[in-house]
């Protein structure tokens, strides 16, 4: 690999922390090959002043495309910014996390450029003289050892599966590059986004998640049981499919194969079953617990704690003494 | 106007997936089925028709002979018409994005609606790399979908890490379906027996024009290593007890 881009995640406005693992993950491939990384911060006019935070992790440039018409980051825009800023800046691959941000703008990319992609990276090392990355499989079930023509491609990298990045002692050059808004893609227009309240410590980077599922019954109950425990501990609250389905919460909270991925130091799963696509998001997580009234169900098969007991006794009891 | 829907054999989501001794994904114990994001696309190109909007329907599979089975049930629940592209070399989201790729400048299609990620290899890949080859529009992950009055726009929501996310998008298009699209329907056995005489177009891949090797490579495949087993609590106290001075994670 000579030239690795880093795509910053981006609301169109800030740099969210997502981007440190991607990061991460950049500074283990490149000691692995050698060569240099670049990180694209694009969006819309404010990206600019977003700077300052992103220079310190050895990034030879961040790449600044700021614009009106990329304020609000949608996948055609984003990935033909990304894929122009890869043709003039030499880069033969392209990385980014993978979140619901960068699965939409990643692949596409990919598509683009016609470059091979890997989905959902946890590891790197070279094997011979050729890298092999890690990649999960049927919902986490199977871990496929992987390798991509030319060691050159697009990776989305899974958060959880790398740490913070090493900081550098040289700064990182700003370099504003401009683009040809009218040859932006024009057919898609964002109409608005919907947001729960965020009271709570992102889910995906929590050190605590509390989840439940279907057994709360209602949105109220969720809330008062769930997020009661979650405050307690300043933890973030999860949920399984059912729980999300039903009306109890929120989607963005839904946690497993294809909702996000979580790894926290303490995962409390209250009346959760333990479906493949639901351990599939958590299983990685350091200490797990769980509180189920079926003794076998398949949650305790992970659970390093379980406790047979009706969650809403079991909840307002710890609510009291914690 | 015409719908596409692309449809993957994949394992039943609810079966456990295991390894051979030497290191293969064992199919002998296998149930086949429509990969369940491709049944929920299906299912809501079949709404939109019944919503009112003249729409055909073609479900297309790139797979081997065997694939016919989800084909026919992909006829079952409301396809018009189904193509089978018979491609049994190794195939990464790459090979299947060009030859759906070719399969759309071939039947012309207005609206891609399919699944957002295939359950077996999990890539997340294929929509979005379609709708880069043919310069169309995206909206993955949607949760929602409305075509408007002239045909020209739909209108999507999309279930994304922050919330919900309205986009429009201009025909044609990719749309990608997520799991809370709808609840696919269930099929009764008039409609299977019915969808016998649905007509099933079988092609080998060749005909389609050339189109790239797989350029991903799987070396090797493992089951991921067991947690150490935990242990039965019997009470609060005893968990707050464990959580504090054991594990020390409150
Ligand atoms: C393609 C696909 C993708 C999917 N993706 C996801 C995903 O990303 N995330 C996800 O979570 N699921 C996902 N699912 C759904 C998954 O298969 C399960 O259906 C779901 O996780 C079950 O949720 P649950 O554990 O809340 O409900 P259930 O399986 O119904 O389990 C409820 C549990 O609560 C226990 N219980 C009941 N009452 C009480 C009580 N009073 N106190 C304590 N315990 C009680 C029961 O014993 C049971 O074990 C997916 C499915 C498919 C097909
Ligand atoms: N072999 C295939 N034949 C038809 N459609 C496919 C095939 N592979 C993937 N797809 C489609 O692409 C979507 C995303 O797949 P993937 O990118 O592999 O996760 C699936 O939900 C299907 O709609």
């Amino acid at each position: 690999m000579s030239r690795l881009l880093v795509l910053a995640e981006t609301d169109g406005a800030q740099v969210l922390p997502g981007t440190l693992p991607t990061i991460t993950f950049a500074q283990a491939l490149l000691r692995e090959t050698g060569g240099r990384f670049d990180i694209l911060l694009a969006g819309g006019p404010e990206i600019t002043d977003a700077t300052e935070a992103w220079r310190g992790y050895g990034a030879e440039r961040l790449l600044v495309v700021a614009a009106p018409e990329l304020a609000h980051p949608t996948a055609d825009r984003i990935a033909a910014v990304c894929a122009q800023v890869m043709r003039q800046s030499g880069a033969d691959s392209l990385a980014g996390p993978a979140s619901s941000f960068g699965r939409d703008v990643l692949p596409r990319v990919a598509g683009l450029l016609d470059l091979p992609m890997l989905s959902d990276v946890l590891h790197v090392e070279k094997s011979g003289d050729r890298l092999a990355f890690r990649r999960p499989m049927y919902a986490g079930n199977i871990i496929a050892t992987v390798e991509i023509e030319d060691d050159q491609g697009v990776f989305s990298v899974r958060g959880t599966a790398f740490g913070k990045p090493e900081t550098a002692e040289s700064e990182s050059a700003v370099e504003k590059l401009s683009v040809d808004a009218a040859s932006l893609p024009q057919g898609t227009t964002w109409i608005g986004l919907e947001t729960g309240e965020q009271k709570r410590p992102e889910l995906t980077t929590a050190r605590v998640v509390v989840s439940g599922g279907r057994p709360l019954r209602d949105a109220e109950t969720f809330e008062r049981l769930i997020g009661g425990l979650a405050d307690k501990l300043g933890g973030a609250v999860g949920a399984t499919r059912a729980a999300v389905d039903s009306g109890i919460a929120p989607n963005e909270l839904q946690v497993g194969q294809t909702g996000k991925v979580v790894a926290p130091e303490l995962y409390i799963a209250a009346g959760i079953s333990g479906s493949i696509q639901h351990l599939a998001g958590m299983k990685d997580s350091k200490v797990i617990v769980a509180i189920n009234t079926d003794p076998d169900a398949p949650i305790f098969e992970v659970a390093d704690y379980g406790l047979v007991a009706d969650l809403h006794q079991a909840i307002p009891e710890m609510l009291d003494k914690l | 106007m015409r719908i596409l829907v692309p449809i993957k054999r994949v394992p039943d989501p609810y079966g456990r997936v295991r390894l051979t001794p030497d290191g293969q994904v064992d199919t002998s114990d296998i149930t086949w089925v429509i990969n369940p994001f491709d049944e929920i696309a299906l299912e809501e190109a079949v709404r939109l028709r019944e919503r009112g909007i003249e729409a055909q329907i073609v479900a297309v599979g790139i797979g081997s002979a065997a694939w016919e089975e989800q084909l026919r049930a992909a006829l079952a629940m409301g396809a018009d018409r189904a193509l089978l592209v018979l491609y049994e070399a190794p195939a990464d989201p790459g090979v299947i994005s060009h030859l759906l790729a070719a399969v759309c400048r071939r039947e012309s299609p207005d609206l891609v609606l399919m699944g957002k990620q295939a359950i077996d290899d999990d890539c997340n890949q294929v929509g979005q790399r379609l709708a880069a080859l043919l310069g169309w529009p995206q909206a993955t992950f949607a949760s929602a979908v409305e075509i408007s009055a002239d045909g020209a726009h739909a209108r999507v929501t999309r279930e994304v890490d922050a919330g919900r996310e309205t986009l429009e998008v201009a025909l044609p298009a990719v749309i990608t379906a997520d799991l809370r699209l709808n609840q696919p329907r269930y099929v009764a056995l008039p409609a299977i027996i019915k969808a016998r005489a649905k007509p099933l177009e079988r092609l080998p891949a060749s005909e389609l024009g050339p189109c790239p090797p797989a350029r991903v490579h799987v070396l090797k495949l493992e089951t991921p290593p067991p947690r150490k087993p935990g242990r039965k609590v019997h009470s609060v106290d005893e968990l707050i007890a464990a959580l504090r001075d054991e594990a020390r994670v409150i």
